[in-house]
């Protein structure tokens, strides 16, 4: 009961976070529609794509969204770092509630965050020329809800691991930029160079985007099943890693 | 009464550098007790070793009747601490810096409410209690900070530095707040300072520590008397040669040069200055400015570490 509590004490203080920095919240609804709207036409425009209904927009608008989910659920883990280095980490580290409740609350206050963006998206669907039912709107918001938490999962973990938000560009650079690249958000992932297979298939979000990709527009390299499994098994990992580091280094947090 | 914390050869070692060099602290129930020292003498290890912050080296230490390497949990549960440092969210308002933590903390719902009006009251953030932190000034987030670490009545109140950065006036209603608190309910306070005059006023037994060891503990006024003199700092021409000299005078019990200004440890300090001066005169050291002062806790400090706390300490 103490630790319910103490999970949803977390939660509220990410989502009260979330809603109060509101240029946060403007700047992750249009980064995404400019990708639609210039990069999406402007490339669709210049490149015919075989086998694309809907066009090119069209075929990258889920691809988008994962990229919403990604973006905003590293970030808001990364944002542990802040909280180590204005002290209030400690504050909460202090507290007699367990390290899995910390990382549990942490990663749904994280979710919340990446799902109401990614339901922003949803909801400018029109923008694309996409058409959305209540079915597959729910049924995205249930996927991205599951790739948040183990991609706010993996944002806790990274922060564990950094000192200062000095790591940021390189966090950046090495693992969110190549994360996004290799997901297929932009491009088909079937028939590409085995090295650049192999790339996209180890990358979790890849499936998240899959998986977006069937719910939204019918079509998908792989089956909706093996992409929920794949992000779900990366949920539940990230979520115990992330609380098995808090608790091991719970020390040289503080 | 008994002891609310005991402390066994607790030690803490960072790469080879003895922070905490095994201290045996006995911090008696409903007391409050400062652990006073300079800056890197080894208090904010000390404290949070007992805060279960950082596991100790080695020894052992029971707060509240429970050991704080297996019983972590419950001695958080026992505890409330401000840091040195700030630990606050600039985004959440006061009252809800003091909500978080009732929830974190398990206070039961039903009295949240009147625990949350009681606190507010007694830290007086009045109608800023409603706005964001980044909002405050330090004293109010000093105090929001103080308020914060009693909402779920601990047992034991740990302040790292309580006053450090703070205006005159600030550090004094913080004092007249913690002297208060510790009167009217049952709680010890730990405190930690480097501030001679906060330890003067403030507790009923220091520790001085220093280099990772107490170097003696006592209640402020025994320790004072322990002195049994008066300093008479005089300053003059070649200070170096004079706290030489000066030693032959037999009343003299002990002189130390400190900050170019000589200090003489004496009794009944009024009836020696015109002999002191004299003796100056007489053996060629023009005297400056002679100043007579009763002890305070700087000088037992000084006679037992033979340096002064620190630049700030009065």
């Amino acid at each position: 009961m103490a630790e319910l509590e103490g999970i949803y004490t977390l939660w509220l203080r990410e989502t009260k976070r979330f809603f109060r920095y509101r240029s946060r919240i403007i700047t992750s609804v249009v980064t995404p529609l400019l990708w639609l709207i210039i990069f999406g036409t402007g490339l669709g425009s210049a490149v015919r794509f075989g086998n694309m209904p809907g066009g090119y927009e069209a075929f990258i608008y889920p691809g988008i969204i994962g990229q919403t989910v990604l973006f905003t659920s590293i970030f808001s883990g990364l944002s542990v770092i802040m909280d180590r280095q204005y002290g209030f980490l400690k504050e909460i580290l202090v507290a007699p509630i367990s390290r899995p409740s910390i990382v549990l609350g942490k990663a749904l206050g994280i979710s919340t965050a990446a799902v109401i963006q990614a339901t922003i998206l949803l909801l400018l669907s029109f923008i694309v020329g996409v058409s959305m039912t209540p079915m597959v709107f729910i049924l995205c918001v249930g996927i991205a809800l599951i790739m948040s938490v183990g991609l706010g999962g993996m944002g806790l973990v990274i922060a564990a691991f950094t000192d200062s938000m000095e790591g940021f560009n390189l966090i950046m650079s090495f693992i969110v930029l190549p994360m996004f690249l290799l997901s297929g958000a932009l491009f088909p992932i079937t028939g590409l160079p085995s090295w650049l297979q192999t790339g996209v298939y180890l990358n979790p979000l890849t499936y998240g985007v899959d998986a977006l990709r069937y719910a939204i527009l019918g079509e998908s390299a792989l089956p909706l099943g093996i992409s929920i499994i794949a992000i779900s098994v990366f949920a539940v990992l990230m979520v115990l890693v992330s609380s098995i580091i808090f608790s091991k280094k719970e020390q040289s947090l503080m | 009464m008994g002891n609310i914390i005991e402390t066994k050869k607790i030690s803490k070692k960072y790469n080879g550098f003895l922070a905490v060099d095994s201290i045996d602290l006995n911090v008696p129930k409903n007391s409050v007790y400062g652990v006073l020292g300079p800056n890197g003498a080894g208090k904010t290890t000390l404290i949070s070793m007992l805060c279960t912050i950082l596991r100790p080296t080695s020894g052992m230490a029971i707060v509240n009747g429970y050991d704080i390497v297996k019983q972590a949990k419950e001695v958080r549960a026992s505890i409330g601490i401000v840091f040195q440092s700030r630990a606050l969210d600039d985004i959440l308002t006061g009252r809800e810096h003091l909500e978080m933590h009732a929830s974190l903390y398990g206070v039961p719902r039903d009295i949240r409410q009147e625990r949350l009006d009681e606190v507010l009251e007694l830290i007086a953030l009045g109608k800023k209690a409603d706005e964001y932190v980044k909002t405050y000034s330090g004293g109010m987030k000093r105090r929001l900070e103080i308020g914060r670490g009693l909402i779920h009545h601990p047992k034991v109140l740990f302040l790292d530095e309580p006053t450090l950065g703070l205006d005159p006036q600030t550090r004094e209603n913080i004092w007249d707040y913690i002297s208060h608190l510790n009167q009217t309910s049952d709680i010890t306070v730990l405190l930690t300072t480097h501030y001679m005059e906060e330890a003067d006023k403030l507790c009923d037994e220091i520790a001085i520590i220093n280099q990772g060891k107490i170097i003696t503990s006592d209640s402020p006024r025994n320790l004072k008397k322990e002195l049994k003199a008066d300093t008479i700092t005089i300053k003059v021409d070649y200070p170096d040669d004079f706290v030489e000299k000066v030693k032959e005078l037999n009343f003299i019990k002990d002189a130390f040069l400190i900050d170019g200004e000589v200090k003489l440890m004496v009794e009944s300090g009024e009836n020696l200055i015109p002999a002191v001066v004299e003796f100056a005169s007489n053996e060629g050291f023009p005297v400056k400015s002679v100043e007579l002062e009763h002890p305070n806790l700087e000088d037992v400090f000084i006679k037992f570490t033979g340096s002064k706390i620190s630049s700030e300490g009065k």
